[in-house]
């Protein structure tokens, strides 16, 4: 809002002030919580961190915290967590930013107000409808025969797939916009100089909208890691150490879900592992956020 | 400098290419990927709802939605699952409501260009971000523990509306932002203070936009399930569950239990449960079409 537009006078009656505050109270909530998930997080993992070194938690390679003898190394987790958000990048980025040009530079009104719901019902469908789809049909269907035997009921290339799947309209909707961001001038000067539509779109508009595409990407890659139910369902709860996509392994999320959706009783070691998990998981994410949002609030500034 | 300009340097030369032909039908190659892919992105949504319909419809029936959860599939229903589903998006609209309205008012009409602003500007993007199961751990250390609400439905809705409140906020900021200052400017002259000139000026003008965004939340909040499995969303409940009392299941968990199970028909009864979740979210879709279309009625910028 301009300073324009603010009223004249400097009396503030009470009333005002009151209504002000509360306003400002509803606007903390956000902050309480981000405080408070923090809060959360560390305080219960550094009780995880009395019973199990820091040090070997970051850096072993055996996950069993189910089965004697138990083991806390976070890595297969890591891995585990990587290897679904990868093969999903693998999927999302090409079928995404192939959508986004489409949509920015080639679709007429009438094919993008058929396209665009057709992303948002994918963005829309609940991540275990996914997981059942990954489950059902995905890996007995597809996967089954052109692999064989070989690969199992659960899997990381279901799970990718699904996860990718998942995550396209994201890399979709937001690099379209970072198309759209680039002016016409940009466009009308390489077509004055001769440029075809094609070499327009990818020596010009792609590389102008290059750090808002990057940004997408590395948002949808935060995204997948973050992604539970639809992994759990499709990749199963085996935390080996594997990058063969045929097998089932375990992401942190499916592993804190496994925690919390059994028996396991509050006050254990297993319990308490959740919450180291949980911070990993958040520090990671949180950070890929983070790097995305100053990449597009740089970009934002440049054309404008 | 007019030496360089005259000549082509050797980088212009190499970049210049006569085949035109050829660069057009290169164009046409990469437009083709395009719509392939747009094609892919069709097949797998109609491949995933054909799936679910052939799956779940023979299962559908009244029975089914209302009856409870049974260990024989052919006799099991949904609502419990149901009716704390449906609790639940209620309860997570009226709450997120009035804060992420409030929020969104503030930080588009009220908050100074600060460095608290930023902050508080900056988390709310970051908390989008957030994974939900995050939530949930966040709900049972503060809704289920510290406020004592036990594995409560409350404690699950109080959870999502954490959740989907960074998601009320933007999409209030947005329609805010949407109103042009001149609406504000008129009422400031007819003498209104600030608080009048938002109520009486900008919020009815703002309305479709706020409650399209409150309604999608609501929609969200009925897909939602990795956060309530952490506070407590059990699988096998009978009863139909209140506010307050422990224990309640909804839609997507008794999802996630069915499918989890090998037999045929645990499978076949999962994707019937998968359409009344979808069918669900596509009447709020509907509702916030039609509540957006009635409220613009009166907005005539």
């Amino acid at each position: 809002m301009t300073s324009a537009s603010r009223p004249l006078t400097r009396r503030v009656p009470p009333s005002e002030r009151l209504v002000e505050a509360l306003l400002f109270l509803a606007a903390s909530v956000g902050v309480i919580t981000t405080v408070g998930i923090v809060l959360v997080l560390v305080a219960e993992a550094l009780d995880f961190f009395r019973a199990v070194n820091p040090i070997d938690f970051l850096t072993g390679t055996v996950w069993s915290a189910s089965i004697e003898p138990f083991r806390f190394g976070v890595i297969p987790l890591v891995v585990g967590t990587l290897d679904i958000a990868v093969i999903g990048l693998l999927v999302a980025i090409p079928l995404g930013l192939l959508a986004a040009v489409y949509l920015a530079e080639y679709a007429s009104l009438r094919t993008r107000n058929i396209i665009k719901p057709v992303l948002e019902t994918i963005a829309g469908v609940p991540t275990i409808v996914l997981g059942f789809f990954a489950l059902n049909f995905i890996t007995p269907r597809l996967l089954k025969p052109l692999f064989g035997s070989d690969i199992g009921t659960f899997n990381v290339l279901a799970g990718g797939l699904v996860v990718g799947l998942l995550v396209t309209p994201l890399i979709a909707s937001l690099s379209e916009d970072a198309l759209r961001a680039v002016p016409r001038g940009l466009r009308e000067g390489a077509y004055a100089m001769g440029a075809t539509k094609w070499e327009v779109v990818r020596k010009v508009a792609f590389p102008a909208a290059l750090s808002g595409i990057m940004a997408s990407v590395i948002l949808a890659m935060s995204r997948a890691m973050g992604e539970t139910m639809a992994v759990v369902l499709a990749t199963g709860m085996n935390p080996q150490l594997s990058l063969d996509p045929r097998q089932s392994v375990q992401t942190m999320t499916a592993f804190i879900v496994q925690i919390s959706s059994g028996d396991t009783p509050q006050g254990s070691i297993q319990f308490k592992s959740l919450f180291a998990v949980a911070l990993v998981l958040f520090g990671l994410t949180l950070g890929l956020n983070v790097i995305s949002n100053r990449i597009v609030a740089r970009f934002r500034n440049r054309y404008s | 400098m007019s030496a360089s300009s005259a000549a082509r340097t050797p980088a212009s030369e190499a970049l210049f290419d006569p085949r035109l032909a050829r660069r057009k039908l290169s164009g046409t190659v990469f437009l083709s990927a395009c719509l392939l892919a747009i094609a892919v992105l069709l097949l797998a949504l109609l491949l995933l709802l054909i799936d679910v319909l052939t799956k779940g419809v023979p299962f559908l029936d009244l029975d089914f939605l209302g009856g409870v959860p049974s260990r024989i599939p052919a006799r099991a229903g949904i609502l419990p699952a149901l009716v704390g589903s449906l609790e639940i998006s209620v309860i997570v609209g009226v709450t997120a409501f009035p804060i992420g309205v409030a929020a969104a008012i503030y930080l588009v009409e009220y908050a100074p260009d600060t460095f608290i602003t930023r902050l508080l500007r900056t988390n709310i993007a970051n908390l989008a971000g957030v994974p939900s199961i995050i939530y949930g751990i966040f709900g049972l250390a503060v809704f289920v523990r510290a406020l004592h609400l036990g594995y409560s439905l409350m404690a699950g809705a109080l959870t999502l509306v954490l959740l989907i409140l960074p998601v009320v906020i933007i999409a209030s900021m947005e329609a805010l932002r949407a109103v042009p200052d001149s609406q504000r400017e008129g009422a400031y002259a007819l003498g209104a203070t600030r608080w009048q000139v938002i109520r009486g000026a900008v919020l009815p003008s703002a309305a479709p936009g706020i409650m399209t965004g409150i309604i999608l939340a609501m929609s969200r909040a009925i897909g939602e399930t990795a956060p309530l499995i952490l506070v407590g969303a059990v699988t096998f409940v009978t009863f139909l569950p209140t506010p307050l009392e422990n224990g309640y299941t909804v839609l997507p968990i008794q999802v996630y239990q069915w499918a989890t199970r090998p037999q045929a028909d645990f499978q076949a009864i999962a994707a019937a449960t998968i359409i009344v979740v979808l069918v669900l979210m596509l009447l709020l879709n509907l509702l916030a079409l039609v509540v957006r279309a009635r409220l613009s009625r009166h907005v005539s910028w």
